[in-house]
């Protein structure tokens, strides 16, 4: 019963939608106020519905109704409540159903804090949402029903894929799509200023704090993925450059070059065209990753020819969404001027190199992701595009990428000079050189070329726009106390230092455990020991453990450094009772400095077991890097801009 | 004794000797597990496998690293056998022209692009008003004579 509640609330939500989608847009054709505002409530509506849907499916997986086809598939009598919770969106369909729960969770956001806004441009938003929800429920409803039955029901579910039973994975693919989707309001005030044919002042200030939120739960999202692959795949990987990886990163990459872009729209009243681009093409590339990573057509251009209708109906989904705002944006984009000049050197044209730099590398990646299969469609013999040519390409890229973040943050608007920019920026030249090409060396006594430019740029990147920050506060400090300026700092510069020195952390981490991670592979029996990279490792044995529905093998290391103990490592082989896939656990323990990470193999015919062992240095920094780079998001989404119109409604 | 000093020290000297070998050869193992693919995974290179065949690859890889092969010879015998399916790092040929050269040739081009752009804006700017700003100061002009 609860199941077909389910579905008559999405059938209902997809009705909703539909009418959302075209009601308000038909009244701000009209110029008919009623219809224009049944916007909101349609919305409320069809939030609430699609609430309920999911409710109703999670509910399945609670009580394990095996009736429905996707419970059945997907779970487990056997499965913890955690997983049964987060494996609602474990597959296909109840994670196409959690993408609609999101966008409606925006839609409804921004129904509830967009009300300054003009009731045309905010029907249109609204218009816009109800379009891309109608287009996802009318998918999941026509192609890929999460409450399907399965008659006669399953005695015992299939389980959920063993690699999705992990902490990691809960909250993994939920701040992904949180991100993703939030591209969407972007995308729908981008065409709403469109479809009016003005873009004013106002717009970059309304646009910019919705992208910075999708932001930041894209950063998040991405680093949970990759702690979750370095965790979980049992490799000490941590990424891999695999289509669906290159999926989340592209929006990424280009919602940053958007966030720039917007600041210079909102200041200078310029590049306006150019971030409606950006706003386009930030969600088009999400809903591409969708494509991509749904239609099965990354797994062989063959399978998605076998079960073409999901695929298909994805693709003419993002030819009518991309296409249609790539047509508007033609007809209507030389309404919008820009104006306001700069000269060659200034920070609005150092933002557009950051652009040009950030939609370059998102071309790469998009080409060497889509090459394989240009090459397998057109018949030619099948290629592989992989790590190195990533690798490659992308560096280079991401060097200057980095060299600028420093120098924007102290250069002016309109018009900069080389010597002033100099003068602020030779604390972080001192800094990165020295540390730069001493540090290293200190500390590992070796250095390469990407040892050498990853460290000067990770502290120049850290330190160059601490320097902007400091003379704010001195500045602000020459009227009142230090305390009070300290509190008082403007929240996006702030933000801005927080996320462009996550940055630069980011970069120390990449350059010392690429260039120092030490990992051996190796058979060990009882008592046997091993000392590598400082460290000692010695062998205690193997023994069965048993879980909630698994059964492991479970190694026990002890690890010595200086001849102290530091830790027990217990990395386990786990074979998961119905799917019977095993499975590895790694075994880490963390500190700032460095990760000891142990992974057992297999059991090998003459006695002892496989064991990989893993000293990686300033690993943690790269996730410490992306949250504080969501970090500096949510900062500057607390700015006082933002939250004085919330105070001056109240009054 | 002093002889057999002058033993140990060969030894001690052979020893190292062939421990750096080693090393190199180990290190190069590890290197070209990364540039090459496991053919039957959906997409891990050998190094990160734990597939049959992809063992019974690190095996051959190591094997023609014993027979004394270089780098490019291994990755040579292996594409003439398996294909370029098994190279992660695209070859440099035609058929690969685009994917190697369009985001360098992209880049230079927009570059250029811009900083033309640029200077001629600031050109124009210093020389004389835009419409919008001619506009506005018509505003002022008029809110002044008021």
């Amino acid at each position: 019963m609860i199941p077909e509640l389910g579905h008559f609330a999405l059938v209902l939500a997809c009705v909703l939608a539909g009418l959302q989608a075209f009601l308000p847009g038909w009244g701000t054709q009209r110029g008919n106020p009623t219809w224009m505002r049944s916007a909101s409530s349609l919305a409320l509506g069809q939030g609430l519905l699609v609430l309920l849907a999911y409710l109703a499916l999670t509910w399945a997986f609670i009580e394990h109704d095996f009736s429905v086809r996707y419970v059945a598939n997907n779970s487990n009598t056997e499965l913890p409540l955690a997983y049964r919770i987060s494996g609602v969106w474990g597959g296909h369909e109840g994670s196409l159903l959690l993408w609609s729960l999101v966008l409606s969770g925006w839609t409804v956001a921004v129904v509830a804090l967009s009300r300054r806004l003009p009731m045309l441009f905010r029907a249109r938003v609204l218009a816009v949402l109800g379009f891309v929800s109608l287009g996802f429920l009318a998918f999941m409803l026509a192609t890929s029903n999460p409450f399907d039955r399965l008659i006669p029901a399953a005695m015992q579910g299939r389980d959920l894929n063993p690699l999705l039973q992990d902490p990691g994975l809960v909250i993994h693919p939920p701040m992904l799509y949180m991100g993703y989707v939030g591209f969407a309001v972007a995308f729908a005030f981008a065409i709403a200023a469109l479809w009016g044919g003005q873009l004013h002042a106002a717009w970059a200030r309304w646009t910019r704090p919705w992208v910075t939120a999708a932001w930041m739960f894209l950063t998040l999202g991405i680093g949970l993925g990759s702690w979750w692959a370095y965790h979980e795949l049992g490799w000490g990987g941590w990424w891999f450059w695999d289509p669906v990886e290159n999926a989340s990163f592209m929006p990424w990459l280009v919602g940053t070059a958007l966030i720039h872009s917007l600041a210079v729209t909102e200041k200078r009243n310029t590049f306006k065209r150019w971030t409606v681009l950006l706003a386009l093409l930030a969600f088009s590339l999400s809903l591409l990753g969708t494509f991509l990573v749904r239609s099965g057509v990354l797994v062989s251009v063959h399978a998605f020819a076998n079960d073409p209708a999901r695929g298909v109906y994805i693709l003419g989904f993002l030819a009518l969404v991309v296409g249609g705002g790539l047509i508007l944006y033609a007809m209507r984009a030389h309404r919008i001027e820009s104006s306001g000049h700069f000269e060659l050197l200034s920070r609005e044209t150092l933002l557009l190199f950051n652009n040009v730099f950030l939609l370059i590398a998102t071309f790469a990646i998009l080409l060497g992701t889509l090459y394989p299969l240009i090459v397998d469609v057109l018949g030619l013999p099948s290629m592989s595009v992989g790590p190195p040519y990533f690798n490659l390409v992308f560096l280079p890229l991401m060097l200057p990428l980095l060299f600028l973040a420093a120098v924007g943050p102290v250069s002016r608007w309109k018009k900069t000079r080389a010597r002033e920019l100099l003068r602020r920026l030779q604390v972080p030249l001192v800094l990165a050189l020295a540390i730069g090409t001493a540090v290293p060396w200190a500390a590992f006594g070796s250095t390469s070329a990407l040892v050498l430019a990853g460290t000067m740029l990770g502290v120049w990147c850290i330190s160059g726009p601490l320097v902007a920050l400091w003379r704010q506060f001195s500045r602000m400090r020459r009227g009142t106390s230090a305390g009070y300026s300290l509190r008082h700092l403007p929240r996006h510069m702030v933000g801005m230092t927080c996320a462009h020195a996550g940055l630069g952390v980011i970069a120390l981490g990449i350059a010392f455990t690429t260039a120092f991670s030490m990992e051996r592979e190796l058979v060990m029996n009882e008592g046997d020991s091993v000392a590598f990279a400082e460290h000692e490792f010695v062998f205690r044995g193997v023994q069965e453990v048993d879980g909630p529905n698994y059964r492991a093998q479970q190694g026990h290391l002890s690890v010595y450094r200086d001849g102290e103990p530091i830790v027990d490592l217990r990395p386990e082989k786990r074979t998961y009772l119905v799917q019977s896939s095993p499975m590895t656990e790694a075994a880490i323990y963390s500190t700032v400095w460095r990760d000891v990470y142990a992974a057992l193999g297999v059991a090998q015919p003459g006695g002892g077991w496989g064991v990989r062992l893993y000293v990686k240095p300033f690993i943690q920094w790269l996730w410490g890097g992306a949250l504080l780079m969501a970090f500096g998001g949510l900062l500057a989404l607390s700015d006082r801009r933002y939250r004085y119109r919330r105070k001056r409604r109240r009054t | 004794m002093k002889r057999a000093t002058a033993w140990g020290f060969c030894l001690l000297f052979a020893g190292s000797a062939c421990l750096a070998v080693d090393e190199a050869a180990d290190e190069r193992y590890r290197n070209l597990l990364y540039e090459l693919r496991c053919l039957v995974c959906q997409n891990q290179s050998l190094a990160d496998s734990d597939a049959e065949l992809a063992g019974d690859l690190r095996r051959r890889v190591q094997d023609l690293i014993d027979q004394g092969m270089s780098d490019k010879e291994i990755i040579a015998h292996l594409q003439a056998r398996y294909g370029d399916f098994i190279l992660y790092r695209p070859p440099l040929a035609w058929r690969t022209a685009a994917l190697w050269a369009s985001p360098f040739v992209l880049l230079a081009l927009t570059a250029w692009l811009l900083l033309r752009r640029i200077r001629r804006g600031h050109a124009r700017a210093s020389g004389s008003l835009s419409d919008v700003e001619r506009e506005r100061l018509k505003d002022v002009l008029k809110r002044g004579s008021d």
